[in-house]
This record gives structure tokens, sequence and C-alpha cells, in this order.
């Protein structure tokens, strides 16, 4: 429970006040309010946490210590088994978000990145319709099957 | 011709190895998903994709000879075009394509998807290709995940078996970890020198400035996440269970290629970025070196299945390279570099007539299954006698002469006990190759045993045939191939061993 981080941040504060400013690496002055800021947030998350901890009168009955203590009681294991094709419409999804994630850029820039950049989006954009046409091929787009 | 890298064209002439391969791979998996899948047979077009992907690695094969017309005229940038590259890239095409050969009848037998399979074995030769290739670390990180991701699938690439889904899972969590390992000594070194090229970061090194402690730390981590890649000793656990659930052409191409790649980025890494650090390194991989070999050797004495022996065997080959890392000057790098070339070849044939062997489920592995074995097939029998006798380092035979190279290295940095370590645990070695020779011809099977069925078509035995000729070939004249990996390891030295060097010629 010890806030270890909380004494990195004051030996840092006393290098700061009572030494000469270091510009060798990183840690110039100028990190300072993160420091700080950092120390403080953890002193407070921890201080609350020990504190709820410390103070607060506990009276366990079966209701509280329910899941959800005024929702529904829990009907099952969470671990239940979903279709595979619910996977594979997961992972074409996450490849065309990708693609959207690098095109948009692309697009937003496209007059000033000329020739050179259509031509990087033109193959990386094939590569990823290659992957389309095999995935089709594959039947991962059936969803009756 | 001379690329200067001003125009954006000679970026595509100095990749033209690895770019014809990535495509010739995407083909391949069109090819491949094009005919429409039978269940339980294997697909109809089985010939054709596996001739298509080694004609694919032919012709990158040719366009990496006609590299070495080409020089660069940059000789810190992110892409090497050096002999050091284009002799690993050798190693790797000659690794997949072995590896494809010899696994025809096992894909067909096994019913895998042959469209995929030869498509991730592209893919991850492309891996490898960069990483001997690149001097950047970050592109090098991307390389290392293209070639294990690659091989995670091909572990576990038999779907139905629990033993491989194991194994690809065990090979995954640990890839995934070293993996870690070296992203994290990559960001440290990048923060001690400000820098990820290799050339550059030996530049602040040799000038004294970064930061010493960050960087130590960073070396470390790299070489914590190399020792994983390349299976040395307190890092190997994962290497044997993996070796032995993968398919055993998964497990071929592991042992020899993927093996070669990472000892070929290690090299890179740490002679082009860390040759000023030598002090600091040299004793970590002294030790590597002395505890694969002793405790990799001593476990595989006590094997009974084939496979699993071959894969600490693996592990025991990867602490006598590990030898030629430790010395570090130019003919150590150089043996290095024959050794994994030898290596791949003799390893992948004695997995290929594994793969015989083993039968339709993997289910005859053991040495004894091996009892006659011999008698029964004599040219499969004296075939796999020479690849035993080669991965032991029997005289007269490539691995003889690839061992010989790399105590002369040894010598050359005075690591006399390293070398004597050497010599000591490959008689020790003799036993478990040895033994596994004394069944296939001392044994005959038990009375009611029947004759192992064999499947061998013409090519497969054309390939183990050649491979073993190209062994007892090095044995006896390695000369030629030797000039070519000294020249490939030209300023991949620390130490100054020019002693021996008249006897090496």
């Amino acid at each position: 429970m010890t806030p270890l981080p909380f004494f990195g941040y004051l030996w840092i504060l006393k290098r700061e006040c009572f030494h000469k400013p270091s510009h060798r690496g990183l840690m110039s002055s100028s990190y300072l309010p993160v420091l700080i800021l950092f120390g403080v947030s953890i002193v407070n998350a921890v201080g609350m946490l020990v504190a709820a901890h410390v103070l607060n009168p506990r009276r366990p009955t079966e209701q509280k210590d329910m899941p959800y203590e005024s929702g529904m009681i829990p009907l099952g294991d969470t671990r239940a088994r979903f279709s595979v094709k619910f996977y594979m419409v997961a992972i074409s999804f996450i490849i065309f978000d990708l693609e959207a994630i690098f095109l948009i850029p692309w697009a937003v820039e496209m007059r000033y990145l000329g020739w050179e950049g259509f031509i990087a989006v033109s193959i990386f954009t094939a590569i990823l319709v290659i992957g389309l046409v095999y995935e089709w091929r594959k039947g991962g787009l059936d969803w009756d099957e | 011709m001379t690329l200067d890298f001003v125009s954006r064209a000679d970026f595509i002439w100095a990749l033209l190895p690895e770019i014809v391969l990535s495509c010739w791979a995407m083909a391949i998996l069109l090819v491949g998903v094009w005919e429409k899948e039978r269940p339980g047979l294997p697909p109809r077009n089985l010939r054709l994709l596996a001739w298509l992907s080694v004609a694919g690695l032919a012709a990158t094969a040719g366009v990496n000879g006609w590299l070495y017309g080409v020089s660069g005229t940059d000789a810190s940038g992110m892409i090497a075009l050096d002999s050091f590259r284009l002799f690993a890239n050798w190693i790797f095409l000659l690794g997949a394509a072995l590896t494809i050969l010899v696994s025809l009848p096992y894909i067909a037998k096994q019913r895998l998807q042959a469209g995929e399979f030869y498509t991730l074995v592209l893919l991850a030769t492309v891996g490898m290709m960069v990483m001997a290739g690149t001097r950047n670390l970050i592109l090098l990180f991307l390389a290392i995940e293209t070639m294990t991701i690659s091989a995670y699938v091909l572990t576990a690439y038999h779907r139905a078996d629990r033993r491989s889904a194991e194994a690809g899972l065990k090979y995954f969590i640990l890839g995934a970890f070293s993996s870690a390992f070296l992203l994290y000594g990559i960001a440290l070194t990048w923060g001690a020198t400000g820098s990820v090229n290799l050339a550059e970061i030996a530049q602040t090194i040799e000038a004294g400035a970064g930061f010493t402690g960050l960087l130590m730390a960073g070396m470390a981590l790299l070489g914590v996440g190399f020792a994983f890649k390349v299976g040395a000793v307190p890092f190997h656990m994962w290497a044997p269970d993996a070796y032995e659930g993968a398919p055993s052409p998964s497990t071929a191409f592991m042992a020899a290629a993927v093996k070669a790649a990472s000892f070929a980025a290690l090299l890179r890494v740490f002679l082009e970025a860390f040759p000023g650090l030598y002090e600091a390194w040299y004793p970590v991989m002294w030790w590597l070196a002395a505890l694969t070999m002793l405790v990799a050797n001593l476990i595989a004495l006590s094997q009974s299945s084939v496979k699993r022996m071959l894969a600490y065997s693996s592990v025991a080959h990867g602490g006598y390279l590990l030898v030629g890392v430790t010395a570090a000057n130019e003919f150590a790098t150089a043996s290095v570099l024959f050794y994994l070339l030898v290596y791949t070849i003799m390893t992948i044939g004695a997995f290929g007539i594994v793969m015989i062997v083993s039968g339709h489920g993997e289910e005859r592995l053991q040495v004894d299954d091996y009892a006659g074995f011999g008698w029964q097939q004599p040219v499969l029998g004296v075939l796999l006698t020479i690849f035993l006798l080669a991965l032991a380092g029997f005289p007269g035979t490539a691995g003889f002469m690839a061992k010989i190279f790399l105590l002369q290295g040894a010598v050359e940095s005075q690591l006399w006990t390293l070398a004597i370590l050497l010599a000591l645990t490959t008689v020790v070695s003799y036993y478990y190759y040895l033994r596994v020779a004394w069944y296939m011809w001392m044994r005959s099977a038990d009375a009611g045993e029947p004759a192992i069925p064999v499947v061998a078509p013409g090519i497969v035995r054309f390939t183990l045939i050649g491979s073993a000729a190209v062994m007892i070939y090095l044995g006896v004249l390695p000369g030629a191939v030797l000039e070519g990996a000294i020249s490939a390891a030209e300023h991949f030295g620390v130490v100054a061993g020019e002693a021996f060097m008249g006897l090496a010629r």
C-alpha cells in the first residue's frame, strides 16, 4: 500500500529545488508539473482507497454479496460459446477499420502527397483486396453454411 | 550498377528479392484458394502450388544473385547492400525450397491446406530476408514479427491435432514475450543513443556519447530477446515443445531457416551496432554458448523420441553457433554463415526422412520404430545415416568441416575453454545421433511388426539424395562456399584474428 512513486516524486522535487538545474537528459524541469500531477493523483487515489477500506463499517449479507445487488440474478457462466462466424466478422472489421485509419489521413493530404502517396496507398489497398478476395473464396463472408 | 538512393526507384532495386517473393506469396495464396476445398482429401492443385512456390523461390534467388553486381553508395542506410545479406538470403531461400520439396507427401497425407502453408513459408522467408538485410532496429522488429507470426501459424498448422495446437500456443506466448524484451531493448537503445540505425549507434558508442547505464540495459534486453529467438539455454524452454508438437515440415523449417535468420540478425546487431561494447557482451555470450552446448547435449542423450531428440539437437547446434558469435572475428562470422548453410541442409534432410517414417498421424516417432528401417528401405536408410553423421560432425561430412571452421574461429579469439567444450560436447552428441543409425541397421523389427509403409515420390528422393550429396561434397571440398562466406563476413568482426587466416585459405 506504500505509494512508492510518491517518494520518487519527492526526490525529484528535492533535486529540482536544491540542485542546479541539469539539462543532460530528458529529465528537465519542464516535466516537473507532470510529475507533480502524477504524484498528487497517485496519493489521492491510494489515499481514498485506503481511507474507504479503513473507515467503512462492513455488514455483509447474502444479498449484498451478489454480483448485481439490485439487478438480475446471473443465469449462467459468462464463458458461453459463440459461433465462430462472429469472430470472422470481428477480424474482418478490424482489418477494414485499420484500412480506414490509414486511408483517411492520406485522403486529407492527398494533393500534398502527390503521385508517390497515391502509388503507396494503391499498393496498400491492393494487398487488402487480395485479402478480401481470399476471404470471399474461402467462404468467410457466407453467413449461412 | 550503383545505387545512390536519390531516386525512389533505387529503393525498389535494393529490395527487389523481398518484393518479388512477397508478390509471389500473395499470388500463391490466390491460386491456392481458387480451387474449391474437398473435405478429407488433399487439394487437387497441390503439386502445382508446390512447384509454383519453388519457382518463386528460384526467381528470388536469381534476383539475389543479380544483387551481387549492385553496390550502394550509402554504407549506413536502412537497407544493407552487402554480401552478408545476400549470403544469408541463399540460406533462407534454400531452407524454404527444401522444406517445400521434402514435405510434399506429408502435406498430401495429413490433408493440410497447401495454399496457405506455402504462402506462410514464403512470407516467413520474406521476413527472414529483411531481418538479415536491415540496419534499422524498428524495421528489424517488423521483420522478426513477419517471420515469427508466420512461424506461430505454421506450428499450430495441424488444427485437428492437440499437440500441434498446444505447441503453437506455447510458442506464441513465449515468442510474444521475447518480442517484448526485444522491443524494450530497442527502445532503451534508442533512448541511450538517439538512433535506431545500427551504424549511427556504433558511432555514438565510439564517440563516448550516450548514456552508458541505459545502453547496457538496452543491450542486455536485446540479448535476452535474441537468446529467446535462437533458443539459447536459459531461454530455450519453448523450443523442444514447439518443435515436437509442430507438424514435421514446420519443425524442419523452424529448426533450420528461422534459427538461421535469428542468428543472422543477432550477428548484424551485435557486430554492427555494439562492437565498441564487446567487452561487455562477450562474457554473456560465452556463458550462453557454454550452457547451451552442455545442457542441450546432455538432455538430448535421454530422449526416446527422434523428433524431440532432433529438437534438442537443434538447440545444441545453436550453442555451437554461439561460440562463433562469441569469437566475433571475421573468420568466426564466416564460419557461422557456413555452419548455418550446412546445418539448414542437414536438418531439413533428417526431418524429411522423419516425416516419411512418422506416418499418417505422426505415430512412428520413437527410436524403436526405426528398428530394421535401414534394411527395409536401403536408400532412405543410407540417406538418414548421412544426415545423422553430418549432424554429429563426422569426418568426411560437411558437419565436420563446419565445426572445424567454428573451432578455428574460436581459437583465433583465444577462446580455448569454449573450443574444448565444443569438441567434447560433439563427442557426446555422437551417442544420440548414432543410436538412431544403430537401431536402423543393427536391430531388426519385432516379428509381428508390419513393415513401415513408405510414401516417397521421386521428387522427395531426388531432393534428399541431392542434399546428402551436397553434405559429402562440402565435407570434402568446402573451399568455394567458404570463400563466399568469408567475403560475406567482411567487416563483421570485432576481434582482429588474422594470425590463423593463412591456415584457412
